[in-house]
């Protein structure tokens, strides 16, 4: 679970977590013995529906700004490692 | 400059546009009470140095302000109380405080939260705990508990936060000031860096309530960079109502259980019977699915938190660890440094409810849940007005008293939690003092109103008449005030 939360943690953090996450499904579970059955699922609490505007071009922020922020910004870019371990 | 602050920020405000009080030594007095900050409640001050330039006013009328960390600010460090932000300067700025920026309402400072709004007792700040300032071995709450303590303790005449599941009321409950939570949609979020989207509203943090309704008039509105916001009709006037003749207000019946501490139920029932006398019926409600509020919340709050901070990947901003490994090694390094143990705590929860063949069981029934307790709001405003409860379960608790006990902690939103599901505005007034369990110096506690979704005028009506009902004056350190 963890590696698909791309998180890396200790021996200690598990252990610790895996009682604490056990406690907190346990509290959780309770919702799933009742019958919801035919109840529509929330998906927004408040009705709107299509909401549009109007598309027109508009300035965006400019690439030196946007990069100001990164790590490693390189050539006009946003620099990562690679995908594939060398 | 001591009678200066004392003034409320719509007095303030009120003095300034007659001219009687100048706009900059008002603002001047209240940067000298912020640098006196000794609660760890601001993470970043305006001193008026570079950072500032970009959130200068044209014109100061409107009270300086304290604004949760949560917003980004142009230039102005941006953390959102975690590590993974160390040192951010975002390059634009939120709605909100663009419109408090525009309104002419310079920023004071940004204030201490947990991290990513992750919390109900300002603990889980990357920055450290900030200190109640009634007792300061206890917490203000959270997870807006910077913006509650700044108001509640003298250094700054008012604050936005958020409310994801209680943030704003619970924190104004600990400290004994007013905190809104708006419907869902009153407020634009953009800039407003997300937790649980679904959830997250931005709302005020005041020392009254008409404070809190000149504020939600400057935050309020629909915007285009926000699709899920909407406004609201006809905007927000000051509060003037002065009884509460033809009011029904609903108690839950099923709060009279024990869960609750007694010091808490003894302010609550003479906050009920100040409103009988202010002219205002008691009813009993019911709301059967409230109580599996905090279940489906701690489903649906983590599932979107495990989405939205995916982000936070080490490439585009704030830190990156991990030397010379791969690109996922990267992220690995990045995230587990970056972020602290309960933010990783509900990714983990949430990638877990979010996962195949647990979806339906997790999230698509508490999705469900969801519609229930909306459901039983709209049943009980069929016939009161408000539903009552007290705001939180307890007074202000200690630091490090439920550091230990994750499910502790989280059973703290009980009350607040299922008013966010239904996406109803809530209000939390100081109704009273009560002694902690343990004993100790009387504190704070809140009394919370909740009403229809977008009928907020009709709520700070009522919470006025309320609040000029009970008037509550103590303050922090045994002195009572204006």
């Amino acid at each position: 679970m963890a590696r698909l939360a791309r998180l890396r943690l200790s021996e200690k953090e598990v252990e610790r977590m895996v009682g604490e996450l056990s406690g907190i499904l346990e509290h959780v579970d309770r919702i799933g013995n009742l019958d919801l059955e035919g109840v529509e699922p929330t998906s927004h609490v408040v009705a709107l529906e299509n909401v549009l505007r109007p598309d027109e071009p508009r300035p965006s922020l400019p690439r030196d700004v946007a990069l100001a922020s990164a790590p490693e910004p390189q050539g006009g870019a946003f620099r990562a490692p690679s995908p594939q371990a060398e | 400059m001591t009678d200066l602050l004392q003034l409320t920020a719509l007095e303030a405000h009120e003095a300034m546009v007659a001219g009687d009080l100048g706009a900059e030594e008002y603002t001047a007095a209240w940067r000298e009470a912020a640098a006196g900050d000794e609660l760890n409640a601001y993470l970043w001050r305006d001193e008026g140095g570079e950072e500032a330039t970009a959130i200068a006013v044209e014109r100061d009328c409107v009270a300086p302000i304290a604004v949760k960390d949560i917003f980004t600010t142009e230039g102005v460090p941006t953390t959102a109380g975690s590590r993974i932000l160390e040192g951010y300067r975002p390059p634009y700025t939120s709605t909100a405080v663009r419109k408090l920026l525009d309104a002419g309402a310079p920023v004071l400072g940004k204030t201490n939260m947990d991290e990513f709004a992750m919390g109900s007792s300002n603990e889980n700040s990357a920055y450290g705990p900030v200190l109640n300032p009634w007792d300061r071995e206890r917490v203000p709450g959270g997870s807006s508990g910077g913006s509650a303590a700044v108001v509640a303790g003298g250094l700054a005449p008012w604050a936005i936060g958020t409310d994801t599941g209680g943030s704003i009321r619970q924190p104004a409950a600990f400290c004994g000031i007013v905190g809104l939570k708006p419907t869902y949609g009153a407020i634009s979020r953009y800039g407003m860096i997300a937790f649980a989207s679904s959830l997250d509203q931005c709302g005020p943090l005041t020392r009254s309530v008409s404070d809190a309704a000149l504020l939600l008039g400057i935050l309020q509105g629909k915007d285009l960079c926000d699709s899920t916001s909407v406004g609201i009709d006809g905007g927000i006037a000051l509060p003037g109502r002065e009884d509460l003749s033809g009011l029904r207000f609903g108690v839950p019946a099923e709060l009279r259980g024990d869960d609750y501490d007694s010091g808490v139920r003894s302010v609550f029932e003479g906050t009920l019977r100040k409103v009988e006398d202010l002219g205002g019926e008691i009813a009993e409600v019911s709301l059967p699915s409230s109580e599996h509020g905090i279940s489906a919340y701690y489903v649906i709050a983590p599932a979107e938190a495990s989405s939205n901070l995916a982000r936070y990947d080490g490439v585009r901003y704030g830190m990156r660890a991990g030397g010379d490994g791969d690109l996922i090694e990267m992220y690995e390094a990045t995230r587990s440094e970056g972020f602290g143990p309960e933010v990783k705590r509900r990714i983990m929860l949430g990638t877990y409810a979010l996962s195949s063949g647990y979806y339906e069981a997790y999230y698509g029934q508490a999705q469900k849940v969801r519609t229930r307790i909306a459901e039983d709001f709209s049943g009980a405003f069929g016939s009161v007005d408000f539903v009552v409860t007290p705001t939180a379960p307890s007074v202000a608790f200690k630091l490090g008293e439920k550091t230990d006990d994750p499910l502790a902690m989280y059973l703290n939103d009980f009350f607040t939690v299922p008013m966010s599901l239904a996406g109803i505005p809530a209000i939390s007034i100081p109704a009273g003092l009560a002694e902690p369990e343990g004993g100790g110096p009387q504190l704070p506690v809140g009394f919370q109103i909740a009403s229809p979704a977008f009928s907020e005028q009709k709520l700070l009506d009522a919470a006025y008449a309320l609040e000029q009902g009970i008037g509550f004056d103590a303050r922090p350190g045994g002195g009572a005030g204006g």
